[in-house]
């Protein structure tokens, strides 16, 4: 996968995660030509369309569209599928998702997308395990992590 | 303010973001975030030291507007701090903040690497996967200088938590994919493929991404994974859809981990084990069947991992090619889908179908589907599922079903896309070429495709229906019919009077026996037409016209009025004015012999492939364009099609500048059509040089360069380079050409076609990274004397798509040369001895590259031949003398150049005991000087 945005039906951009390098000025101006290409189809239309040398999936969630670019070779049907784990992620972190608990806790749905896909690609598709890893690190907030010890006591805690 | 606030909720930073989002306009967003950071900056320099937690909340508000779009140019350094606290949250929004906003400013990556390396080495996992995923968000040089080493050991030392593993793997393949030099294989990557059998699926699941990267660029060293990979698929199918727990999808057994083992197979052929191939079958054949089973779920999720698995499958059947029974299945069950009411299942189905048509053993069953697929073309909703029904008729199209495929494309074409009209009318074109049984049906199409796509029908489209005009006369009487009627219409597109003007022009007499297109009633249609067009039109009209006076004696003094008038011959535009000028003297002044040698019929063209695959290959990019087209122009046989396939460069060398000379009557001297290579456009606008057979288009340039010198760069294009290196002892050569790509990856196996030579080349790796070299030794052992030179054949794939380029080896015959010392006496008693005719060859040619001495001898030196002094008695003449070495036979060859420095000329002798060498020597040589 190259890259992934979640934006509003307002075409605002409420999550970019890039997994190839490109400069600020690149990645606005991408950003910005592919949310206008996206809000202009029609419902029901196709969630796959040829983009530059791409391969774009996306899907609409509620006022959420979610979008990944993606390779050549790279699956369609299972990107949309990576869309929907993601959305399950967040719902299940959130209850019952809406846009507003992304805005206002923007950095959380980093770190779930960060356990669930690194450098484009699945890490971990069970919803167990991430969930499990997000709130293991939600209750280290203010444990002060000093030893090794100290940590696998919360763990056997948490388990 | 929020509606939820989980974890330890920054306060601060929900207010801000409340009041960004109430903010009512642009200009007051702006003023919020201009007080925020002037606040933040404030903060950061002063005289307290801030704590942890406020560090982290301005950070966080930082990274927030830079994520808004606004540019951020402090705070880098307290991210830094950040990474090194103890505070879990702390720290990770210091790697958060890293990961977005990567500097490369090199004191902080040190200092970052730093923390990093820290955090690695804390043997605390949650730290370590931390530190992971910021390097793989970054993923930057620096980053890979520092911990390429460092990762693989993680990943495969056996105390390593099954997070941080999985972390771990796919940092390093995104390290790998920056930058691959960086990432050494070693003892570690034999125990990488074993994760294909760890116990942890998402251990497999992360491992398999790296595997599958690793296995594309170094399928020898990971060879081992095929049987890994079908042991560990084969029971993922087999598993009920609840043995695997979480890792089972909407029933559907890890999709995922199911998508990538086939994708991995993908990297390698069929494997050559019969167990483990029969298993795999097993597998595939599993799959297919289970897409016939009803659904365990009516939910989207259950079916869309259900089929991302089955169209991977049917991606491997294809990779494969060789199971007919496997393929046609796989073309059933997309037949299938061809009808479903899931758009996206028609999509990929029409898609995948496109790859299938180019398989020998499923194409058939693909066209059985043609109904449909039209059919699609004309009711999908969604432009892009009707691109892809488009691209599949033409991938699927053949000889049988060919008029009904550009009908429907033609009928298409006129409520099409302005998106894709383009593309289609090339398609169209292509179409209509190769599968012309008769060529008044080709000539037709491509008049309606003017018709009806005018503005989108490029030159290269136009050109090309010419060329085939004038290279078949069964179908010029036609033509001239076809445009003279179709010119008839009120309003014409300017494609249309260009083609009309050219083919009036050359076969106006074809039809001008019957009253109702006289020659008269030919020039006025179109002078109807020319205050309407463009100049480069109108330019090419005026040539038309002083051909028609050439056709038609009667006309003249009609035509010779129009290009005396004031529009005319005072235009304000010199090329027309010149034109009208030089036309209106040459007819008024040149006999009718001069005139009718003058502008006498256009000679046919050489017949090569079209450049309209190319412009639509070049269009198109990589990987679209169906591979089986360039294999089916071959299968086929299409007449016109005669030449090589060419590299993607070819496009460009069609284009001519705007002024095109139709006529071949460019600028002052009016060529005789006749001499084509004197500068005039249409004699040859398919191929960068005049010069040369069709095949041998593609370098000729590049190969006659090396007749007198052994290194250098042979061709070069957007994605490679190849240079020659070479070394010749007597009847052996050696050349260890490099190539070197620009854009990563291409994998070249190449083949040679030789004649009288025996060449041998050394096998190279499959795979040629981005700006690396290769290098493959081919030895070339010279059996007997020959004149054409072997063609190295490159094939490739980059980006999906086969490229293959054409070039001629520089292998000439004088490449086999030792060097001859001689006396004068012993020089003209040999020239004497070989006076028979037929051992001669001699040119005289005009001097192409100015005639400086030392060039001259440097030339001739490289020739191979010994440059001898003091033999000619006249000293501006060089002569020299050497031995073609052949396995078979010794060939003396005695040179003589004559230079003539007032008539800028050359007089070329060559005497040798063998007449072909001499020929073949003298047709070299004479492009050299």
């Amino acid at each position: 996968m190259r890259f992934m945005l979640l934006f509003s039906r307002q075409g605002k951009l409420r999550l970019q995660k890039w997994y190839v390098p490109l400069g600020d000025q690149e990645k606005r101006r991408l950003g910005r030509e592919l949310v206008q290409t996206i809000l202009g189809r029609k419902a029901k239309m196709c969630s796959f369309l040829e983009w530059r040398d791409l391969k774009v999936v996306y899907k609409r969630y509620a006022s959420l569209y979610f979008c990944c670019a993606i390779e050549e070779q790279d699956n369609e049907l299972i990107t949309l599928e990576v869309i929907h784990r993601y959305v399950e992620l967040l719902d299940k972190y959130f209850g019952s998702v809406c846009e507003l608990d992304i805005i206002f806790n923007f950095e959380k749905a980093y770190f779930i997308l960060d356990e669930f896909l690194l450098g484009g690609e699945a890490q971990e598709t069970s919803k167990k395990s991430v969930l499990k890893a997000i709130e293991q690190a939600d209750q280290l907030q203010e444990v002060r992590a000093v030893s090794i010890e100290d940590l696998s006591l919360t763990a056997v805690v948490l388990s | 303010m929020p509606a939820v606030s989980k974890g330890d909720g920054m306060r601060g930073l929900a207010v801000f973001i409340s009041d960004i989002r109430n903010c009512k306009s642009k200009e007051a967003e702006i003023k919020r975030i201009n007080k925020e950071l002037a606040n933040i900056r404030s903060k950061f320099k002063g005289d307290k030291a801030l704590d942890g937690y406020s560090k982290k909340k301005y950070v966080c508000k930082l990274l927030f507007i830079f994520l808004l779009g606004h540019d951020i140019d402090f705070g880098h350094m307290e991210a830094v701090n950040l990474l090194s606290s103890n505070k879990y949250t702390e720290k990770q929004i210091g790697y958060l903040f890293i990961s977005v906003l990567v500097n490369s400013n090199s004191e902080l990556i040190r200092l970052i690497n730093n923390a990093i390396k820290n955090d690695l080495s804390s043997r605390n996992p949650t730290f370590m996967c931390l530190a992971l995923h910021c390097i793989a968000n970054v993923g930057s040089r620096e980053m890979a200088e520092a911990f390429a080493g460092e990762i693989p050991r993680i990943l495969v030392a056996g105390d390593t938590m099954d997070s941080v593993k999985q972390s771990a793997a796919l940092c390093l393949l995104r390290l790998y994919k920056a930058s691959p030099d960086l990432v050494l294989m070693g003892e570690w990557t034999s125990r990488v493929v074993h994760l294909l059998n760890d116990q942890h699926m998402g251990v497999v699941t992360a491992a398999i991404s790296l595997i599958t990267c690793l296995s594309q660029k170094n399928p020898d060293e990971f060879k081992t994974c095929v049987s890994l990979a079908v042991s560990r698929l084969s029971r993922i199918v087999s598993s009920a859809s609840t043995d695997l727990q979480d890792y089972t999808y909407y029933f559907v057994p890890a999709p995922w981990l199911s998508c990538k083992l086939l994708r991995l197979l993908q990297c390698y052929p069929p494997p050559e084990d019969g167990a483990v191939k029969g298993r795999l079958v097993e597998c595939l054949e599993t799959i297919l069947n289970k897409a016939q089973e009803p659904p365990k779920s009516k939910k989207v999720q259950h079916s869309n991992a259900k089929n991302a698995i089955l169209f991977e499958a049917i991606s491997l059947i294809i990779h494969y090619d060789s199971e007919p029974n496997l393929l046609v299945r796989a073309c059933n069950q997309l037949g299938q889908f061809l009808q479903h009411r899931e758009t996206n299942l028609r999509y990929l189905a029409l898609e995948s179908m496109c790859t299938l048509a180019s398989s020998e053993f499923s194409h058939e069953a693909v066209k059985t589907h043609i109904e449909t697929v039209i059919n699609a073309l004309k009711t999908e909703r969604d432009v892009s599922v009707r691109q892809r029904a488009a691209d599949l008729l033409y991938a699927m199209c053949d000889r049988s079903n060919a008029k009904q495929i550009v009908a429907e494309m033609l009928s298409y074409l006129e409520t099409a896309d302005y998106s894709i009209r383009e593309e289609m009318v090339l398609k169209v074109a292509i179409l209509a070429e190769k599968y012309a049984v008769d060529y008044s049906w080709y000539v037709d199409t491509i008049l309606n495709l003017i018709r009806i796509a005018g503005d989108y029908v490029s030159e290269e489209v136009w050109y090309r229906v010419i060329q085939i005009v004038i290279n078949r006369d069964d179908v010029q009487g036609y033509a001239a019919k076809t445009v003279f009627e179709a010119l008839q219409a009120p309003a014409c597109h300017e494609n249309m009077v260009k083609v009309g003007g050219y083919i009036l022009g050359e076969f106006g007499n074809l039809i001008a026996g019957d009253p109702r297109s006289s020659p008269l009633v030919q020039f006025n249609l179109l002078h109807s037409k020319f205050h309407l067009c463009s100049v480069p039109t109108r330019a090419l009209l005026l040539s038309a016209y002083i051909k028609f006076i050439n056709l038609f004696p009667e006309t003249k003094a009609t035509i010779q009025e129009v290009l005396r008038s004031d529009s005319q011959i005072r235009n304000s535009d010199v090329e027309l004015q010149q034109r009208a000028v030089e036309y209106l003297k040459l007819s008024s002044i040149a006999s009718t012999d001069v005139l009718a040698t003058v502008l006498e019929e256009m000679p046919p063209f050489p017949e090569r492939e079209s450049s309209i695959l190319a412009k639509l290959k070049k269009k198109k990019g990589p990987g679209v364009v169906p591979v089986s087209e360039l294999e089916d122009g071959k299968r086929e046989g299409g007449e016109l099609n005669g030449g090589g396939d060419r590299g993607p460069d070819s496009a460009m060398s069609s284009t001519p500048s705007p002024s095109a000379d139709l006529l071949g009557l460019r600028s002052a001297a009016p060529v005789s059509a006749a001499a084509p290579s004197a500068g005039s456009l249409l004699v040859d606008v398919f191929s960068e040089s005049g010069a040369g057979g069709p095949a041998a288009a593609v370098n000729d340039d590049g190969f006659l360069r090396f007749v007198c010198k052994n290194n250098g760069v042979l061709f070069e294009n957007q994605l490679l380079q190849i240079g020659i290196k070479s070394e010749y002892r007597q009847n052996l050569g050696e050349l260890p050409g490099f190539s070197a790509s620009a854009v990563p990856p291409l994998s070249v196996p190449s083949g040679l076609g030789d004649g009288d030579l025996n060449v041998q080349t050394k096998p190279v790796e499959p795979l040629v990274e981005g700006g690396a070299q290769v290098q493959q030794v081919l030895n070339i052992e010279c059996i007997t004397d020959f004149s054409e030179a072997p063609q190295l054949n490159i094939k490739f794939r980059y980006g999906g798509a086969l490229q293959n380029i054409t070039l001629k080896l520089p292998v000439t015959i004088n490449k086999f040369f030792q060097p001859t010392e001689m006396a004068a006496t012993d020089f003209f008693q040999r020239w004497k001895q070989l006076s028979q005719p037929q051992q001669e060859a001699q040119k005289i040619f005009k001097a192409n590259h100015g005639m400086d001495t030392e060039v001259l001898k440097a030339k001739l030196l490289g020739l191979g031949t010994a440059l001898l002094e003091n033999v000619d008695p006249n000293p501006e003449n060089y002569v020299c003398a050497g031995v073609v070495q052949t396995k078979s036979q010794q060939v003396g060859v005695l040179l003589r150049l004559e230079p003539n420095a007032q008539a800028q000329m050359y007089r070329l002798t060559l005497r040798s005991s063998k007449d072909t060498v001499s020929k073949r020597l003298c047709d070299l040589l004479a492009e050299q000087f």
